[in-house]
């Protein structure tokens, strides 16, 4: 039953993929109209447009520049870039690991401090905490990244002077050596304390202002769920049953809610991507994202495209895990009663 | 029937119990006046174009500049004001074209079921699989930036979240008795679409409509952040706040008081949303 569920999702996730790279080639291929003249730029002549034209296909019909540009992205050949002159994969595989790293950082925080703060309102129902999580997790909402990343910097890099103010590491720092691109397990691996340090000061603001609304999202998802678990008969029990308290509300109530949670994991990481074009341009984190919006701003064709793929190809993956970690966690599909 | 809970003393008996909710309805009526009275309220109207005035540039807030002065010299809080002005069009415009274009086919693909529904949801997982700001970015880049270029690039992504939704709800609808019973007498599919089904459909509706012009104007004032939205001298508070963060921290009143002003609109449509969630008893 399960097998056939997982089969079945990775089908449709496949299919997802197609579709968005259909939906990606229609928008930098189709949508502009005059790909090579943006791709060359305004001082390019018609002779070198045609050429451009000819040399990369775009006389060809649609649909074969469709499968060209496919086959290319399956070899992991996504062109050059104009904005920085060398391969985009190079481009992508350099910047990718930091906007990872932001975005596992805030993943970790809004698992550690959305969760933990949600069990506590819903226990606590319409108590002292509830009302400040409901306060925190509202503002962490409707306050856009890149407003959490102003005043962060004003009060701690400016006002305080506790946190560096760019980058991932102080001016003359060297990087970690390369085991997986993220400073700061890099520099766990090699017992390099001071660059940990260095790497942790300056991903907080950045990590935080990019978690603040997937905090409050989780705190809020936790809380409502949990908060109904506490009305049913099994909270009862385990507490007649003498179970201390902690450990009713961080097993017994949080267990039920937890498959609500993970289902919008996926689409908060996604959400993350996004986000992080605002928080690496205001701290100038030298990730995917902050590349992706000055390519943008270039009118940058090849790394459009590269860095879009990349995004959806994640997104899509994350989803098709959460889903089938979902299955294995939740009874009633692991057992087929759910008719999906 | 919407309209009776709303406004028949019930449903707003019940809504006012709230009073988060009343003070997001406050903050909501209070964005729109701002927004519609900007020209009269103001004290220099005339600083929401390219106005210039040198002597007065970098100002700190003060009892003749409120929120203090931008790098030329305009008046921040009459900007913000005019800013409310794009934000509230730019919203509008853009939840008049998503909610149309996603509801009718959400409502098909939940009724007949079928190659149709497939197909259709299909598409919404491939538009919802990039984050919405991501693809808006991309389009305004290539297209141009211009406030009609955000808000159809906006508008192109944003439809998905609706059809999911009405698909949803139109689904367990579709089984109800009164449907059944409509199908009985020899209903159409139109009339059933339209007069048995849609109108329930209305209270999710309206709230994710709320709550939209709050996300809404977020992912607008990001493509202004980052030079991508509404062109100069049109005054925008994504805009506002990218120009003071270049000259942080000595500019700090043009990002904190543009970046406030974002949250009192975001913050208002956010809670009234909510409260109708609450009152409506639906999910969105």
């Amino acid at each position: 039953m399960l097998g056939r569920y997982v089969i079945r999702r990775s089908v449709a996730a496949l299919i997802t993929l197609f579709g968005v790279s259909v939906l990606i080639f229609f928008l930098a291929r189709v949508m502009p109209g005059d790909a090579a003249g943006i791709a060359l730029g305004e001082s390019a002549t018609l002779e070198q447009i045609a050429a451009y034209r000819e040399r990369h296909g775009f006389n060809e019909p649609l649909h074969v520049q469709y499968w060209v540009y496919v086959t290319d992205v399956i070899d992991g050949d996504l062109g050059e870039s104009l904005y920085s002159g060398s391969k985009v994969l190079d481009d992508l595989a350099f910047t990718f690991p930091a906007t990872l790293e932001l975005v596992l950082f805030s993943t970790i925080l809004m698992i550690s401090i959305g969760i933990p703060l949600g069990v506590l309102a819903g226990r606590f129902r319409d108590g002292y905490i509830d009302n400040f999580t409901r306060v925190f997790s509202l503002l962490g909402v409707v306050t856009p990244s890149f407003v959490w990343a102003v005043f962060f910097l004003l009060a701690f890099a400016f006002y305080l002077k506790v946190l560096p103010v760019m980058g991932r590491l102080s001016e003359g720092a060297v990087a970690p050596p390369f085991v997986t691109g993220l400073y700061l397990i890099d520099s766990l691996v090699d017992g390099d304390w001071a660059t940990f340090r260095d790497a942790l000061s300056h991903i907080i603001m950045p990590g935080v202002a990019l978690a603040m609304a997937s905090i409050g999202q989780t705190t809020r998802m936790t809380r409502a769920n949990v908060g109904e678990s506490f009305d049913k008969t099994y909270i009862e029990f385990a507490r007649a049953y003498g179970f201390k308290e902690f450990r009713t509300a961080a097993v017994y109530a949080l267990r039920p809610a937890l498959i609500p949670i993970l289902t919008i994991l996926g689409l908060d990481i996604a959400i993350k991507f996004g986000s992080a074009f605002l928080v690496e341009t205001v701290f100038g984190w030298p990730g995917m994202a902050r590349y992706g919006v000055q390519v943008i701003l270039f009118k940058d064709l090849n790394a459009i495209v590269g860095t879009v793929t990349v995004i959806g190809f994640f997104f899509i993956v994350i989803n098709l895990i959460v889903d089938i970690v979902v299955a294995f966690v939740d009874p009633r599909i692991r057992l087929g009663a759910l008719a999906q | 029937m919407i309209a009776g809970a709303f406004f028949g003393g019930r449903g707003w008996y019940k809504f006012s119990r709230n009073r988060l909710s009343l003070f997001g309805l406050f903050l909501v009526i209070s964005f729109i006046l701002m927004a519609l009275l900007a020209p009269w309220i103001t004290p220099y109207p005339q600083h929401a174009e390219s106005f210039i005035d040198f002597a007065n540039a970098n100002q700190p807030p003060s009892a003749k500049y409120m929120f203090g002065t931008d790098l030329i010299g305009r008046d921040v809080f009459s900007r913000v004001l005019f800013g409310y002005r794009i934000s509230l069009r730019l919203s509008i415009i853009v939840l008049a074209i998503a909610v149309p274009l996603g509801v009718i086919p959400g409502l098909l693909a939940g009724y007949y079921g079928g190659w149709w529904e497939t197909i259709t949801m299909r598409i919404v997982d491939v538009f919802l699989a990039v984050p919405s700001l991501v693809m808006a970015l991309i389009v305004v880049g290539l297209v141009g930036s211009s406030l009609t270029n955000a808000m159809l690039a906006i508008a192109f992504f944003w439809w998905p979240w609706y059809t999911r939704l009405l698909y949803n709800i139109t689904r367990q609808l579709k089984n109800e008795g009164y449907v059944t019973a409509a199908q009985v007498v020899g209903a159409s599919h139109w009339h059933i679409l339209i007069k048995e089904i849609l109108p329930n459909c209305v209270p999710s509706l309206l709230t994710k409509m709320t709550l939209d012009m709050s996300f809404v104007i977020l992912v607008a004032a990001s493509l202004g952040f980052l030079g991508l939205g509404v062109r100069a001298p049109t005054p925008e508070l994504g805009s506002m706040i990218a120009e003071g963060a270049n000259y942080l921290p000595a500019m700090w009143w043009l990002p904190v008081f543009a970046g406030l002003g974002i949250l009192i609109a975001v913050l208002g449509f956010n809670l009234v949303g909510d409260g109708l969630r609450d009152l409506l008893d639906v999910e969105v």
